[in-house]
């Protein structure tokens, strides 16, 4: 049923379509709604779940571990300091192979204390073994957390997801949202059988301490169930396609004007509807632009990244997140797609833009283009004022 | 595709007024894309709401710099701020305010309108709330939305007294500017 929803409010109605026995989340901006709004779907009896308040995202964390470790379904939600406030949660939650479904409403993380979207907190995450999608509207955010719970509970994967949704611009953007039939997700999604579960008639333990002799072998499995899950996604968003009429194609990138570009740029979430804006401008006046949108960013399809891109002469890293110290993680991994290949672009270019929620405009993405010329560059700031950086603590 | 940028302070209802807009235009087949942005993040401080509406999706997600219309809900920010900043050319702008003591500098082509709207509102909501008031001079002033499908807007979002209250806030509103226009 085509709506007029909040993001917030999509994606709480889509985890209540997922059927989840226990929901358990600390408040944080711009996160809060999604869970406000679950927690009332509970108390109206809409949603047969368990809603468990606690007193910090560790605590919720830790709740939603256990209720998929007992064998229920279970969903969080946060953002930014409470992400990683949870991180030592996450890490063993993905160790304990755990299918917890998350939503990472993205916001910058402190100090300074800064409540708007940019991409570091998720992409903090990026080594803890958790699958990770950005939607770059709420329709895709609804269909991810859908796709999510299917693919993490797959007997292949048993692994947790992170939906990324870019705060405010979507979690507080309101627009047209297709929401699915619980027949048509109920489909798709069965209910949750785990392999083994936490049972007091049948006691196990799970999560002990493991020895040299035998923990490289836990972490080599998640290496390569990882690059397996690359293979099943595709399977899962036909199959998806076939249900709700929503094709994201391979589930690992989206190529728009890609086939005859000379000039590419690749980003991640919201920011791409802005860029495919700027794309059909140029388009129009005869400039063969394109753009590589990453939808899984863990694993990274690294082969789907290369097809794409063998034949572009010049390429920008546009992304909302830093490795301080070091090249821009979504830059990292394009070069290392290209690295020792005897086809690739001739340039590789990082950009930064719109940390903290400075703004990006279709100038910022026009001058991200214009600056993508001969001489390659590495994170390269967009929209920078240079009369904030006049302080003695600047170089 | 149209723009149309709110300002006001936080807790005035701006997201509220996006959303009935965005609804109202959603309801006439139309794709909108309502969404907020928060200065200081702080009950009273200046902030925007930002609307934009199109036959197909819409996909730029930045604020809006040259809108098409505006709508001011708290005339006190226009001292401190040009609420008008990138206007179009013809571009429409409402502005909640009782009397017209400082009237902004607009170019020919452009249009302005004064709607006592927290009148209206303390009149027919009991409370100086004067969105939907605003709304319905939103829809005289520009021509864009049928004054039936805000009604509708009204019967689906409010139940009982505020139904009732906003449902004349949003007549009073347009017929102060279908008068003016006369």
């Amino acid at each position: 049923m085509r709506l007029f929803l909040e993001g917030s409010r999509a994606v709480a109605e889509a985890v209540r379509l997922c059927r989840p026995g226990v929901i358990s989340a600390y408040p944080i901006t711009p996160q809060t709604h999604i869970v406000e709004e679950l927690a009332q779907m509970v108390a109206n009896g809409e949603l047969k779940a368990q809603f468990l308040n606690v007193e910090s995202e560790h605590s919720a964390a830790s709740v939603v571990l256990g209720a998929v470790a007992t064998g229920v379904r279970a969903f969080t939600a946060t953002s930014s300091q409470g992400l990683i406030y949870m991180s030592e949660v996450l890490f063993n939650i993905a160790g304990l192979r755990l299918p917890v479904v998350l939503t990472c409403a993205n916001r910058a993380l402190s100090a300074p204390i800064n409540i708007w979207n940019d991409h570091q907190d998720s992409i903090s995450l990026r080594d803890s073994g958790w699958i990770q999608f950005y939607a770059e509207n709420n329709q895709e955010a609804v269909d991810f957390h859908i796709i999510a719970y299917r693919l993490g509970e797959d007997k292949s994967v048993m692994l947790p997801v992170m939906v990324c949704v870019d705060g405010f611009y979507l979690t507080h953007g309101i627009e047209t949202v297709d929401l699915p039939e619980q027949e048509m997700v109920d489909k798709f999604l069965p209910p949750y059988k785990p392999l083994y579960k936490l049972d007091p008639d049948e006691p196990m333990t799970m999560g002990p301490l493991v020895d040299p002799d035998y923990y490289m072998e836990t972490r080599y499995a998640i290496q390569e169930t990882l690059k397996n899950t690359l293979r099943l996604i595709p399977k899962l968003t036909a199959e998806f396609a076939g249900i709700f009429g929503r094709d994201y194609k391979d589930g690992l990138v989206e190529e728009y004007y890609t086939k005859d570009a000379d000039k590419v740029i690749i980003a991640m979430g919201s920011v791409c509807g802005t860029i495919k804006d700027v794309v059909d401008e140029l388009r129009k006046k005869g400039r063969k632009v394109g753009l590589l949108k990453i939808i899984t960013f863990r694993p990274f399809p690294y082969l789907r990244v290369y097809e794409a891109l063998k034949n572009v002469t010049k390429v920008a890293v546009l992304e909302k997140a830093l490795s301080l110290g070091a090249l821009a993680p979504l830059a990292q991994e394009i070069k290392s797609t290209f690295f020792g290949r005897k086809r690739a672009p001739q340039i590789i270019s990082s950009f930064i833009v719109g940390l903290g929620g400075r703004d990006i405009t279709k100038n910022s993405i026009k001058e991200v283009f214009r600056r993508l010329n001969q001489r390659e560059v590495s994170g390269e700031f967009i929209d920078l004022k240079p009369e904030l950086l006049k302080e003695e603590y600047v170089g | 595709m149209r723009e149309i940028r709110i300002h006001a302070r936080a807790g005035q209802g701006a997201i509220t007024t996006g959303y009935l807009l965005g609804y109202a235009y959603f309801l006439e087949g139309k794709y909108a894309y309502a969404f907020p942005h928060f200065g200081a993040a702080r009950m009273g401080a200046p902030m925007n709401a930002f609307l934009r509406v199109d036959d197909k999706p819409v996909r730029i997600r930045s604020q809006i710099y040259e809108p098409d219309y505006l709508i001011i809900i708290d005339s006190t920010l226009m001292r401190d701020f040009n609420c008008l900043s990138g206007l179009k050319e013809d571009g429409i702008v409402i502005i909640n305010a009782k009397d017209k003591e400082e009237i902004p500098k607009v170019k020919a082509g452009q249009k302005i309108f004064f709607l006592p709207a927290n009148e209206i509102a303390l009149n027919t909501l009991g409370r100086p709330l004067g969105n939907t008031a605003l709304i319905g001079a939103f829809a005289s002033a520009t021509g864009e939305l049928k004054l039936e499908t805000l009604l509708e807007v009204v019967k689906q979002r409010f139940q009982g007294k505020a139904q009732e209250g906003n449902t004349q806030a949003i007549k009073q509103g347009y017929e102060y500017i279908q008068n003016l226009k006369r």
